[in-house]
């Protein structure tokens, strides 16, 4: 009679597990290498990014809260001036010169005034904003959603990703940049927002436009907006990763 | 350790829990038991028992790196705003728990650390180490340098790690009755717990048949760190993520706002530094080299006095 092994159920968790550890020892031996283990380290927001996207519905808004929830005082973060001499003239004089060109991937490329951002229909929301530090601060913000500025630009079938070029550059002269999906510019609450707590944006707080882009972390809200440019790949765009932060290791999915 | 008894009079000072009179037979020593031995000049029956099956094993040694990397990246993410808070918002005023540096009329840099209005002083340790004005010092953080991004790529990798590991754990658990057959406690377990804590203090550990199985402390620190600690800290580490919130809204409500959520994540992750403590501890006293040989082999090996309760 041929005698079969049995396999067990220990028999198999054991082959597993000599299997696992000879993959862990090929690991150690591969991290000196090609950097796997950084690899995976910064591959991990994909992970996190699809199950959150599986999960989370499209629609689902962040929680809007009361004007009594109002944080007293609304940290500003980042960069709290652009300290350029043309934004300086720009501001002195109430943003009359200041033109948001919406171009890329797009059916008509426009240039709007804030003036005439603040006629289109406003969406108002008291929101909480979440900042990667770990801070939490709440406030009313005004603003356009930016869904209705799609409608009027008609983005281009191929274009995946709506890219915000700032007016302020850090210390080195690094110009800040931040990007989202386009599906997300359709969220009701994504809006380009030009009041915080009922009075026009200030200059920490990102004047003349600034996004809000709820449901992600701060970092993400991008301030001191002059450009929105459709595209189809981050990766010809500065360091590539989508945004200043991205550039500095930080997830392009800020959900978490 | 046990130690065979050398004469009746040892046995007579020898404490009456460990006589054990209503010690069932089916669970006697099943090694070379001898039933009429004589009191004096018996040694120890030795058994091996299995005590921990492999899926436990693998489980219990990936939480080891897993734990010790999200303690450690958690605190980097932590020093990014050393402050812990109630509610939604983050009002610096009115922090229940603050850490900062500040400079002395000597000119000398303190760390200060304020918990509930009560202003210690933590230099050295939190605030200011090393030279460097930091809340947790270089030494326990992942990486050790200030870079918030690669603790969060790191800290948010092992999260995954720690919640695929502990599902599949809990899941084995509950599916081979380990939490019902191993984990919860008998009413008789239960009408020890006074007794076990005061054995523990007095670092007295149980033996023979009553070392095969948990002590009612351990039972209760297990199913803690099961069901409660392990799920409030993912919930809570869930509940500061705003894409979570937008759907799930009574989430961050359920642990006192995002800003107490990320008060009980912190919470919680000293909890863990305190069991690992204690639990170490624990290890090495109730003899480290059977413990990790039952934790690698699984075989754990049990002293039986055979002669006590003959006398």
């Amino acid at each position: 009679m041929k005698h079969r092994p049995i396999m067990t159920r220990r028999r198999l968790l054991k082959g597993a597990l000599g299997g696992a550890s000879l993959a862990v020892l090929a690991g150690c031996d591969n991290v000196t290498r090609n950097s796997w283990l950084s690899r995976l380290l910064q591959n991990t927001e994909r992970l996190t990014g699809a199950v959150q996207r599986a999960v989370v519905p499209a629609s689902a808004l962040a929680k809007e809260y009361g004007e009594s929830d109002i944080s007293a005082v609304f940290p500003a973060n980042g960069n709290t001036d652009p300290g350029t001499a043309d934004y300086a003239a720009k501001a002195e004089n109430g943003f009359a010169g200041w033109n948001l060109l919406i171009d890329g991937l797009v059916t008509t490329p426009m240039l709007i005034s804030p003036a005439a951002i603040k006629e289109m229909p406003a969406r108002t929301q008291i929101t909480r904003h979440d900042c990667v530090e770990g801070w939490s601060a709440i406030g009313k913000w005004t603003g356009v959603p930016l869904g209705d500025l799609m409608h009027k630009v008609q983005p281009l079938l191929n274009a995946r990703y709506a890219v915000f070029h700032c007016a302020d550059v850090d210390d080195e002269g690094v110009p800040y940049y931040e990007s989202i999906a386009i599906a997300d510019c359709y969220h009701p609450q994504t809006i380009l927002a030009y009041e915080l707590n009922g009075r026009s944006l200030d200059v920490p707080h990102g004047a003349p436009l600034r996004l809000r882009f709820e449901r992600q972390l701060g970092y993400k809200q991008a301030k001191y907006i002059e450009r929105i440019e459709l595209v189809e790949s981050l990766s010809g765009i500065a360091g590539g990763k989508g945004g200043y932060w991205e550039d500095q290791g930080y997830e392009w999915y800020a959900g978490i | 350790m046990a130690t065979p008894i050398e004469s009746a009079g040892e046995l007579a000072r020898a404490d009456e829990r460990y006589a054990r009179p209503e010690f069932p037979a089916s669970q006697a020593p099943l090694v070379g038991s001898t039933p009429d031995a004589h009191v004096s000049s018996v040694p120890p029956v030795v058994e091996r028992v299995y005590r921990h099956r492999l899926p436990v094993l693998i489980s219990h040694w990936l939480n080891v790196p897993i734990l010790v990397i999200l303690i450690m990246s958690g605190l980097q993410i932590f020093n990014a705003h050393p402050a812990l808070y109630w509610g939604d918002r983050s009002d610096r005023e009115r922090a229940l728990l603050a850490i900062r540096s500040l400079h002395t009329e000597t000119g000398e840099v303190k760390g200060v650390t304020t918990v509930l209005g009560v202003e210690l002083d933590t230099t050295g340790v939190l605030g200011y180490s090393d030279g460097s004005r930091r809340a947790f010092p270089a030494w326990a953080t992942i990486p050790s340098a200030k870079w918030l991004a690669m603790g969060r790529q790191w800290h948010l990798l092992f999260a995954w790690l720690f919640v695929i590991n502990g599902v599949l754990f809990f899941c084995y658990a509950l599916f081979s009755r380990h939490v019902t057959r191993d984990l919860v406690p008998t009413g008789r377990d239960l009408r020890a717990v006074g007794r076990t804590i005061g054995d523990h203090l007095r670092l007295r550990h149980p033996g023979g048949d009553d070392a095969k199985r948990y002590n009612v402390l351990q039972q209760l620190a297990y199913l803690v760190v099961l069901f409660g600690m392990a799920p409030v800290i993912v919930l809570t580490g869930l509940a500061m993520s705003p894409t979570i919130d937008a759907a799930l809204p009574w989430l961050p409500t359920v642990f006192g706002g995002r800003q107490g959520a990320r008060t009980i994540h912190f919470l919680a992750c000293f909890s863990f530094v305190g069991f690992i403590v204690i639990h170490v501890i624990e290890v090495i006293f109730t003899g480290l080299i059977n413990n990790l040989r039952s934790m690698i082999t699984g075989w754990f090996v049990v002293k039986h006095e055979v002669s006590r309760h003959e006398a």
